[in-house]
């Protein structure tokens, strides 16, 4: 490994990201700004939505926006560097294991996350208004979570990115990504589908139950929440799923 | 001091389609798609049977028609094609078993720009010389210095996006040599380009060769051969049909001349007159009609065959005479021109 060569492909991607600031932070916010207006705002003032639903809701849109930032950020370049212009090759033929430009994009890919995640903790703060009730009391927790989420974002970014064409991503993204985050009990706890129990078992198949349920144990533990074992011993699975299987297709794909 | 290239019996067969191409395939997921679709026998052989050997401080041509293999080689040569079977070497260094200190060493020019477009012409220098560990002062440096050499100043500093295709290659070749590479691969350099920007571009190889850069090339331009490399190897079907100075190749075609005859027929004993005339050494039928007569004089030579033509009842339909050039090697060796 060669720790310059890594650090100025790094500062590439920042270079480019610090550049695309405005549409990625658009991209960041606007989704789950949107959400969390219309359920955490007008839902909730208007008496449809108790207001303790509040603190239950912005875990989980952490959890999306730190998800959906990741995967993109990740996912799309790739596409595009690896489709006929080949931009990528500039990296590939850096003088460094192409193994470590995956790992390059990947933590690319988790600053970007991290970064979506703590713009919007404040952003929608600002739109619900009182309420919400965070504890900050667990910061190493926290912490701890962000990371494993945010790779578990970059990783899926790095399989889309190195399996999908380009003609089949925004496809990948309406069925596979947006399913995952309707199911990824990110906007009611994993312990209300206990009405739907095949159901409950199903999504435990989606890394996002544990990316929601973990910031929920973190940022509003009043709330019921998966055990705390599970919820890392999920997401330390998912992270090295994805990140095994994205490298292998990255190594794939990178040589002829 | 300069750096050799080496290969030894080069062998690429891809079983697969390209990972591209298999990517972009209809509009099944990569999950769904696999083991439903039928299985095809997909099997081609880009390189069969490679070897070569460039000394230290050489220009080396690699001539060869679209297909041929060359750029095959070459994404071998530079780490990122891994040969079925063979080996290589740039240096001392084994180019599979070594892949970073050979990237250390090595600069290339792909056929088509790969350039970054997310930046913009002085970034992608400057990036590409922090990627191999330039200190920053002498990178900037550098960058202005080549961007000033391949006439890109202006553009300098936008996105790379909406250059025009001489450009981009330009700049291609720029950024291979940011990094001061000691062996420099070009794949297809003088593709695209201008006669004006193709001058200039030899004039840069050839200045760049002298400061000790060994430089591999391949091109399907026998001029741009003729002109600048040392020794040039014929390929075709990913073999080596021929190898030696372009003099030396030259040389070795009989009679150097070629005229190449579109007959109404061929009847075999015209053909065997045509082979009795003097000067003619050999007759030989191409796979579209086409008879070739190599021989030791060009226009000379029509009279004769005018009459021999006529007195055989064959109208001649069309002829043309080359002079001794790579290119009639490259028909004499494969019964093909270059351009087919």
């Amino acid at each position: 490994m060669n720790l310059k060569t890594f650090l100025a492909m790094l500062h590439r991607d920042a270079h480019v990201a610090r550049r695309n600031f405005v549409t990625l932070l658009l991209q960041t916010l606007f989704q789950p700004m949107l959400l969390v207006f219309v359920f955490g705002k007008v839902m909730t003032s208007s008496g449809l939505i108790r207001p303790e639903y509040k603190g239950m809701l912005l875990p989980g849109i952490i959890a999306i926006a730190m998800l959906l930032s990741g995967v993109w950020s990740v996912a799309m370049p790739l596409v595009s560097e690896f489709q006929f212009t080949k931009e990528i090759e500039d990296r590939l033929l850096a003088p460094i294991e192409i193994e470590w430009v995956a790992v390059e994009k990947v933590v690319a890919g988790m600053l970007q996350a991290i970064a979506a995640g703590l713009i919007v903790i404040p952003t929608a703060w600002l739109v619900m208004g009182s309420g919400v009730g965070l504890s900050f009391t667990r910061p190493l927790e926290f912490l701890a979570l962000a990371l494993l989420v945010s790779c578990l974002a970059a990783a899926v970014g790095l399989v889309l990115g190195t399996s999908v064409g380009q003609t089949q991503i925004g496809l990948m993204f309406s069925l596979v990504i947006a399913p995952m985050i309707f199911f990824g009990c990110a906007y009611y706890p994993w312990s209300a589908l206990r009405v739907f129990p095949v159901l409950q078992k199903v999504v435990l198949i989606n890394p996002i139950v544990y990316a929601s349920e973990g910031f929920r144990s973190a940022l509003v533990p009043r709330f019921p929440h998966l055990p705390k074992a599970a919820i890392y011993l999920g997401l330390i699975l998912f992270d090295a799923l994805f990140v095994s299987f994205g490298m292998r297709q990255f190594r794939r794909k990178a040589v002829g | 001091m300069a750096i050799g290239i080496r290969a030894e019996g080069l062998r690429k067969v891809y079983t697969s389609p390209p990972p591209a191409a298999a990517a972009g395939r209809g509009a099944g997921f990569f999950f769904l798609a696999r083991g439903k679709a039928p299985k095809h026998k997909y099997e081609v052989v880009a390189l069969d049977d490679v070897s070569l050997e460039v000394a230290p401080g050489e220009i080396f041509g690699l001539l060869g028609p679209n297909g041929a293999g060359k750029s095959t080689t070459v994404g071998v040569l530079t780490t990122r094609i891994r040969p079925t079977a063979g080996r290589a070497w740039i240096g001392e260094h084994d180019v599979w078993k070594e892949r970073v200190p050979v990237k250390r060493l090595i600069g290339v020019v792909p056929q088509r720009p790969n350039l970054d477009l997310a930046l913009t012409a002085r970034e992608i220098l400057i990036f590409h010389g922090a990627y191999f560990g330039v200190p920053a002062a002498k990178r900037e440096r550098r960058a202005q210095e080549l961007l000033e050499r391949f006439q890109l100043t202006d553009r300098a500093d936008r996105l790379v996006l909406g250059f025009s295709g001489g450009m981009l290659q330009r700049l291609s070749i720029a950024r291979a040599l940011m990094h001061d590479p000691r062996v420099l691969f070009l794949d297809e350099p003088s593709a695209g380009l201008d006669p004006q920007t193709r001058l200039l571009l030899w004039d840069l190889i050839r200045s760049d060769n002298q400061h000790g850069t060994t430089i591999l090339l391949t091109t399907h331009n026998m001029e741009e051969a003729d002109e600048l490399c040392s020794r040039v190897s014929i390929v075709d079907h990913g073999r080596v049909i021929a190898l030696g100075t372009p003099a030396e190749l030259k040389r070795s075609i009989p009679g150097g001349f070629v005229v190449r005859l579109h007959l109404a027929a061929s009847p075999p004993p015209l053909l065997a007159s045509f082979e009795r005339l003097p000067g003619v050494t050999g007759v030989r039928t191409s796979g579209d009609g086409a008879v070739d007569l190599y021989a030791d004089r060009g226009g000379a030579l029509l009279p004769e065959i005018a009459r021999l033509s006529t007195e055989a009842a064959v109208e001649i339909r069309d002829v043309k005479i080359s002079e001794p050039s790579l290119e009639n090697l490259f028909l004499h060796h494969t019964g093909r021109s270059l351009r087919d």
